[in-house]
């Protein structure tokens, strides 16, 4: 194990960094977060333009290349699961906030605050969901300015389009990329409060509960549809009481083709 | 056992007060006095700070420039001083010197003075635009293929253009600076404030005339990103001629050191 991980790493350090890194960190910055599916085929696109070898397997030492130049500045190109598909994502984040602070470009102090109270909601919410309602009545609780309805529904806008939050159905749950970029800052602020995944030990909002009370590990929904994949008579890991949810089906990842 | 020399930041902006001989400008006044510190000076500035505290401001400023090179904003050096080199100025030289290997090594960015009077800077991108990238529905391309209409009809006309050929043109393609367009919003105000302060596109009024009338010019920007070979080009495709058959501009094309900048090949 440390054999490989040595391996590895003298492999990331001897690879210097080129243009095709370069095209594929441009890339990253431009879309934020991209699916690894996409990763993939941009690598490929990265390697072709600049005539430079590509080994689908090597995508995470390519990563780890940009990596290693990027730490000094306090970025990172940093993988995540999608609480929805399960899928494999890569999102390029900032290490240097330990805060919301990170969104301060973008946001005023009110709009913040805002953001930190629906974080509350969901991460205290058993289904990892925070209901329209719930946030715009906490617009009226805010402590530095009240936010009116249209301006709190402009505002919830807005952060979906920055990829901070999804919305299903009038329920907003916390993105890909919100997870990944914040899971320090979660884990520090909701110490006690976070959920985590039993089976990939990542941190969890959309999770389904084992159901006996001196037990109650959670499970994110995809990690779910892959433990118990073709299981007749599921079981807890760690109880072995009967698990009751419905089992959901691993998402197949979708064919190549462009967005 | 080391001890880190750990200056806080209250020590050394009283130590720099001290130092006559270093022009630091009062942080109400930004950049208005702000004089480049001599070599000695950075020097010693140096002296004083940890390489990490070094390299904490370097990533902090290589930081402040990406985030304002995302809406193509350029920078001004005042801002930078005031708002995140504070009482590191007096090692500016320095930390421009690496924040200016980071953007070129790591994100193949070239940081360019388009200003040197007033010290305005914008990065520009020293790799190509590839044919057939993936994940290329990026926001800004509808508006990167009006500025390039725009461009085009400048280049084409010599270097300078009236506003009513422009408003003309884009008529005919549909897009009316008088109505509220599906895509662009605001056209007027895209074309004469947003491109104009990302320097894609210059503004000028023209004296002497009542009603005030505007000419577009190519902005510093667009001279550094946009080559005009290609532009030539693509006119050729557009018309089905050789973009020789075009002498004047031809010759505009391939003769300024910058106009085929982009389109040379950034193999390193």
């Amino acid at each position: 194990m440390l054999r490989q991980t040595t391996k590895s790493a003298l492999s990331v350090m001897s690879q210097q960094m080129g243009d095709s890194h370069r095209r594929f960190l441009q890339n990253m910055m431009a879309n934020g977060i991209v699916d690894e599916q996409d990763a993939k085929t941009l690598y490929q696109h990265c390697c072709q333009t600049h005539n430079t070898q590509c080994i689908l397997d090597k995508l995470d030492d390519f990563i780890g290349t940009i990596n290693s130049k990027l730490q000094p500045m306090f970025m990172q190109i940093r993988k995540g699961m999608s609480e929805d598909s399960g899928h494999q994502y890569y999102a390029l984040v900032n290490m240097a906030e330990t805060d919301v602070t990170r969104m301060s470009s973008d946001y005023t102090d009110t709009e913040l605050e805002l953001f930190r109270k629906t974080m509350d909601l969901i991460v205290s919410s058993e289904n990892g969901k925070a209901s329209s309602t719930d946030i715009l009545n906490t617009a009226d609780t805010l402590s530095t300015k009240k936010l009116k309805k249209s301006e709190t529904e402009h505002l919830l806008n807005r952060l979906v389009h920055d990829k901070w939050l999804n919305e299903k159905r009038g329920e907003y749950t916390l993105s890909t990329r919100c997870i990944i970029e914040m899971e320090p800052y979660i884990r520090t602020m909701y110490q006690d409060q976070v959920k985590v995944c039993h089976i990939c030990h990542n941190i969890a909002f959309q999770c389904q509960i084992c159901e006996n009370p001196t037990c109650g590990i959670k499970i994110h929904h995809p990690c779910v549809a892959r433990y118990f994949k073709g299981r007749t008579e599921p079981q807890c890991p760690a109880c072995d009481d009967f698990w009751p949810h419905e089992i959901p089906e691993v998402q197949q990842l979708r064919s190549q083709s462009r967005r | 056992m080391t001890q880190r020399k750990r200056l806080s930041n209250t020590q050394i902006s009283s130590q720099s007060r001290r130092r006559s001989e270093v022009a630091v400008a009062e942080e109400e006044d930004g950049d208005l006095t702000f004089t480049q510190p001599s070599t000695s000076q950075v020097q010693r500035g140096l002296e004083r700070l940890t390489s990490a505290q070094v390299d904490q401001k370097t990533a902090e400023v290589v930081q402040y420039f990406l985030v304002k090179d995302q809406k193509k904003i350029p920078v001004r050096r005042a801002d930078l001083v005031k708002h995140v080199l504070k009482d590191y100025r007096n090692v500016y030289p320095e930390i421009m010197k690496r924040v200016t290997q980071s953007l070129d090594q790591v994100f193949g960015l070239k940081l360019v003075e388009i200003d040197t009077k007033n010290h305005i800077y914008i990065l520009i991108n020293k790799l190509e635009p590839a044919e057939g990238a993936p994940l290329d529905n990026s926001p800004t391309n509808p508006k990167m293929g009006l500025l390039f209409v725009i461009l085009s009809v400048i280049f084409m006309k010599r270097g300078a253009v009236k506003e009513n050929v422009i408003w003309h043109t884009l008529k005919k393609l549909r897009v009316d600076p008088g109505e509220k367009h599906e895509e662009f919003g605001d056209v007027k105000k895209l074309i004469t404030d947003e491109f104009v302060r990302q320097r894609y596109l210059e503004y000028v009024r023209i004296p002497h005339t009542d009603p005030i009338e505007h000419e577009f010019r190519w902005g510093q920007r667009a001279d550094l990103e946009v080559s005009k070979a290609k532009i030539l080009e693509f006119m050729g495709e557009l018309h089905n001629q050789e973009p020789q058959s075009w002498t004047q501009q031809y010759r505009d094309a391939h003769s300024t050191p910058n106009s085929t900048q982009a389109s040379t090949s950034s193999q390193r």
